[in-house]
């Protein structure tokens, strides 16, 4: 079990930051109201799919310097999760815009990007299925993935910067203090982040250690 | 409508109060960890299906 501790930990964070999310008080602010709890979940998703993606690139780069097929599979794996984070993360932004900003989709600049960011992560885990040859599969899609990456990167964190948003942080300003994130906030939102981050991992190493027995049994 | 969007405006902070008054968000605290834990529980169920298949397996091989 003792091995395992990192996934007890981030089922407690999770647990804590839920029950924090909700009965911690948080500032009043127009606008916003309760909703900025929003915050403790809809935010770390995003953290969730960034860290899964950056597991993914990591390995698409040893993949191309080891030719070991376990870095494929551990590479497509973390996108699988990884977009699963970032379809909930769009679909809570825009269930928080309809309430706040007034329109679920109201196509501001973070918005667009973040779908535009997702599309590039259908698009890899699309090109992969369309090659048989399983070598040159997994090569095409480590290059894609190390392109993609960076890609990623600048949609969701420089152009929303060059543009206005909606999004705090946005339009010139860079960082969280748009929230005036307290130190009672941050108490929920950090483990949040870090609880979500473990749990997403933890799934991926569970769909990879599922794909590579399915692997070994169809060999 | 209109009367739900009136509502939003003036009784935002007494909304936020009672919401606390009533004492009853702690019902959805407790829906919401319960959901938490039997998803988090049925996590570490899969796995430990998943170790007994890798053990299978292992021994096959």
């Amino acid at each position: 079990m003792y091995k395992n501790w990192w996934k007890v930990l981030g089922a407690l964070l999770v647990t804590y930051s839920t029950i924090a999310g909700f009965l911690n008080s948080v500032p009043q602010k127009p606008i916003l109201y309760e909703s900025i709890r929003n915050l403790y979940f809809h935010v770390p998703m995003w953290f969730g799919m960034i860290v899964l993606f950056s597991v993914s690139v990591y390995h698409s780069i040893r993949f191309l310097g080891s030719n070991n097929p376990d870095h494929d599979i551990k590479a497509v794996e973390s996108v699988n999760v990884g977009v699963v984070y970032g379809i909930l993360g769009i679909v809570t932004g825009a269930i928080w815009a309809k309430f706040t900003w007034g329109q679920a989709w109201s196509f501001d600049v973070k918005q667009n990007f973040a779908a535009i960011a997702l599309l590039l992560y259908f698009a890899y885990l699309v090109l992969r299925n369309a090659i048989d040859e399983e070598q040159k599969r997994a090569k095409i899609a480590a290059i894609y993935n190390i392109f993609a990456f960076p890609m990623m990167v600048v949609l969701l964190f420089v152009l929303p910067r060059l543009a206005d948003s909606l999004h705090p942080g946005n339009g010139g300003n860079p960082g969280f203090n748009a929230y005036d994130l307290d130190s009672r906030m941050r108490a929920v939102f950090y483990p949040a982040c870090l609880g979500w981050i473990l749990i997403g991992y933890w799934i991926y190493t569970i769909l990879y250690r599922v794909r590579s027995l399915e692997k070994k049994n169809t060999l | 409508m209109l009367a739900l969007q009136s509502f939003a405006q003036n009784g935002a902070a007494s909304f936020t109060e009672s919401i606390y008054a009533s004492g009853k968000i702690y019902v959805v605290v407790a829906c919401i960890v319960l959901i938490l834990f039997g998803l988090l529980i049925f996590l570490f169920s899969i796995e430990k299906r998943l170790k007994k298949l890798e053990e299978k397996s292992r021994h096959k091989n």
